[in-house]
């Protein structure tokens, strides 16, 4: 006997089972079935353009910089500001991503970018979204072809290009969006929910930040006319 | 690791008089029942959302084997393998065939608890391959040759001197021979050397603090990225979980998500909570080649319909810890095994015996904060109570101890003999203390007189004051 059917074996006995239980597997289907979300606070539960700005307050308190523009035409421009102001060299990696074509990159020609995924010597990675949820201040992005993970994680500085629309109020807005994208149980490699730039409290529970991730994320929050 | 449970008052005697033990731990006391309290009370819901945690739990341990069937058939369908494994040794050797397959020298690992349970690292190293901690707290252990002392601070008890000593000590051959002592510069450096093993390591292994039936996907929350970077870099991503950590939906995960971090660490989200489901897709840019599961069991199916049942619901947030006297006062070491406080006192004679761990479930006040703050609402006290039962029932208790307390027991159920031997006692005491008003030793008690004086009675017991005040005393 495998060790599979070992344990599975112990769990029926333990539970009482034996044989297929008809009502058992039912209540297991139903629940997997359903979407229905459990209790959600209602902190987020508000019109669309508060959601917005409880997003930015809650992301600030996370130590999450947040960046408002008025449309994708800024977006080169305050990538700029942002490297200027942290004295970071004009080169950032970026995600290949078809979302972030409608940038006009060119009005900035001294921005030098390359795109792909993150390498050890990258210094800024720079992503869109794919939601970034009110309640909380967290950034969701989702892993593809077009978004490579790493980008979130290895550069010491992450600048994520976030539309207005895409602010959403709670985790469970966020899984309804990925469902009516991909279709039910179809998850992308990685999904990551970020609040904050990384950070640790290993040594005397004093609060560091840059651990392992990056030592700061930054928000270029485009106003594209949903909100 | 080998327990050193049995040895308890050893344990909690050097813990005492340790004085840098001592001064983490005052940190640890003020600093995360503050964050948590303050957490709580910033949402309005937070009560009721551990009533539906508990509930997801509760219906996910009645249906346990159906959904680990779905969870994996998913993981399957995606590209992934489960590796069902019964006891610690099964899940080492399942871990060092996906290790050897490829020829993995060094393996970089996010923060596991159930990896310490299986006591992973000096197998993986008798085995040829060296395991790299990459969680901060992980790697300061790793270099003191230590075990965790807290399931979320594993170096909790280490000082900031401690961790520059260590570090001056072990960084040399990195070039580092300045002895730092910041500790922003501390993180810093430990940063720039781990980085290069991110990208060398052959595989990374990583916890889960959930595994979700529906999707297939397996959760880690953390702060500092580690397990991301371990779990994306390599080409192999190995998960190691015990089996309870199933919950059925994504929604569900939200619910406890909730609850999770203010009841650990007091923030409303952990920087990073991120779902990993089968390896990369084929035109992804980045990820693992291969998805593995290890799934160990480790005596929790046969807790399933016991009183011990209630136990699966634990998240290892580390709330009954932070807010423990008796953790506070000899921390983690002292427990002697992997779960220390009281989620260890309850489960640790469980799964390493309670001949090893019969100090532990006495190692409580029964003050019920545990209880109290645990998200899932365990009733730690009550399945302490469960163990003290069984170790006199079973004769694991010491002979002298059984006997006092069949002593205490036959007393206890005859009233008339408990109030005449408690108004001698009480006058015996009251006059002999009348001098002093204290006792500074008392013959057999001479383990509680050593810290404290024991205030003299004034003669009449409660009962007695009671009765002449027209009180009822019994029927």
């Amino acid at each position: 006997m495998s060790g599979r059917e070992r344990i599975l074996g112990n769990l029926k006995r333990s539970l009482g089972r034996d044989g297929l239980d008809v009502n058992a597997v039912a209540a297991v289907e139903r629940r997997l079935a359903s979407r229905n979300a459990n209790l959600v606070p209602k902190r987020a539960a508000r019109p669309h353009a508060e959601q917005v700005d409880l997003f930015i307050e809650k992301a600030t308190a996370l130590d999450i910089t947040v960046a408002r523009v008025g449309g994708l035409a800024d977006v080169p421009g305050a990538i700029s500001d942002y490297l200027a102001e942290h004295n970071l060299p004009s080169e950032i990696k970026m995600a290949p991503d078809p979302a972030l074509d409608g940038v006009p990159w060119a009005d900035r020609p001294m921005l030098k970018i390359t795109r792909g995924r993150a390498e050890i010597s990258d210094a800024v990675g720079v992503t869109p979204a794919f939601r970034a949820i009110a309640e909380t201040g967290t950034l969701v992005t989702v892993s593809s072809a077009d978004r490579p993970a790493t980008l979130n994680f290895v550069p010491d500085d992450h600048v994520v290009v976030l539309n207005a629309s895409q602010v959403i109020g709670t985790m469970e807005d966020m899984w309804a969006g990925l469902r009516a994208d991909r279709g039910d149980g179809d998850m992308p490699r990685t999904v990551n929910m970020i609040s904050g730039p990384s950070r640790t409290a290993d040594i005397q529970l004093t609060l560091i930040k840059g651990a392992h991730g990056p030592r700061r994320l930054h928000i270029v929050l485009v106003d594209d006319g949903a909100a | 690791m080998q327990p050193t449970s049995h040895a308890f008052k050893q344990n909690a005697k050097r813990a005492m008089v340790d004085t840098p033990l001592q001064e983490s731990l005052r940190r640890l006391e003020t600093g995360f029942t503050a964050a948590r309290q303050a957490a709580a009370d910033g949402l309005p819901e937070f009560e009721d959302l551990r009533d539906e945690a508990r509930g997801i739990k509760n219906h996910v341990l009645e249906h346990l084997d159906l959904y680990l069937e779905r969870f994996e058939s998913r993981v399957t369908e995606k590209g992934g393998q489960v590796h069902w494994c019964e006891t610690p040794r099964d899940a080492r050797n399942a871990i060092l065939e996906i290790c050897r397959k490829v020829g993995a020298r060094t393996v970089t690992k996010g923060k596991s608890m159930v990896a310490e349970e299986i006591a992973l690292n000096p197998f993986l190293e008798e085995n040829g391959i060296e395991p790299v901690e990459t969680d901060l707290g992980e790697y300061i252990i790793q270099l003191a040759d230590e075990p965790p002392s807290h399931i979320i601070g594993p170096a909790v008890h280490k000082t900031k001197d401690q961790v520059s000593d260590l570090f001056h000590e072990h960084h040399q051959k990195y070039g580092k021979t300045e002895r730092i002592e910041e500790p922003e510069a501390l993180v810093a450096e430990a940063r720039e050397i781990l980085r290069q093993k991110y990208f060398d390591a052959d595989v990374g292994i990583t916890g889960a603090n959930f595994l979700i039936a529906e999707t297939g996907s397996t959760v880690i929350v953390t702060n500092e990225g580690n397990g991301d970077l371990t779990q994306m870099l390599p080409r192999i991503h190995i998960v190691v979980a015990s089996l309870e950590k199933i919950v059925p939906t994504l929604e569900d995960v939200s619910t406890i998500l909730r609850v999770l971090a203010r009841s650990a660490t007091g923030q409303e989200m952990s920087v990073y909570t991120t779902f990993s489901t089968g390896p990369k897709r084929p035109e992804d840019l980045d990820g693992p080649d291969e998805f593995h599961v290890v799934l160990l069991d480790n005596g929790r199916s046969e807790m399933l319909g016991t009183e011990l049942q209630e136990l699966l619901r634990c998240i290892r947030c580390g709330a009954c810890m932070n807010h423990c006297p008796v953790y506070h006062a000899v921390g983690g070491h002292t427990y002697g095994w992997v779960y220390p406080g009281p989620i260890g006192a309850a489960l640790d004679p469980h799964l390493i015996g309670l001949e090893e761990a019969r100090h532990l479930p006495n190692a409580s006040t029964f003050c019920g904060r545990c209880e109290e703050v645990c998200p899932m609402r365990i009733p730690l006290p009550k399945i302490m109570r469960h163990w003290r039962e069984q170790a006199f029932e079973h004769h694991v208790s010491p002979s002298p101890e059984r006997f006092a307390i069949r002593l205490w027991a036959a007393i206890a159920k005859r009233p008339m003999l408990y109030h005449l031997g408690t108004r001698i006692a009480m006058a015996v005491l009251g006059r002999l203390g009348r001098r002093r008003g204290r006792f500074a030793s008392l013959p057999l008690a001479g383990g509680w007189t050593g810290g404290r004086d024991l205030p003299a009675p004034e003669g009449r017991t409660f009962q007695a004051m009671w009765a002449a005040r027209g009180g009822r005393t019994g029927r």
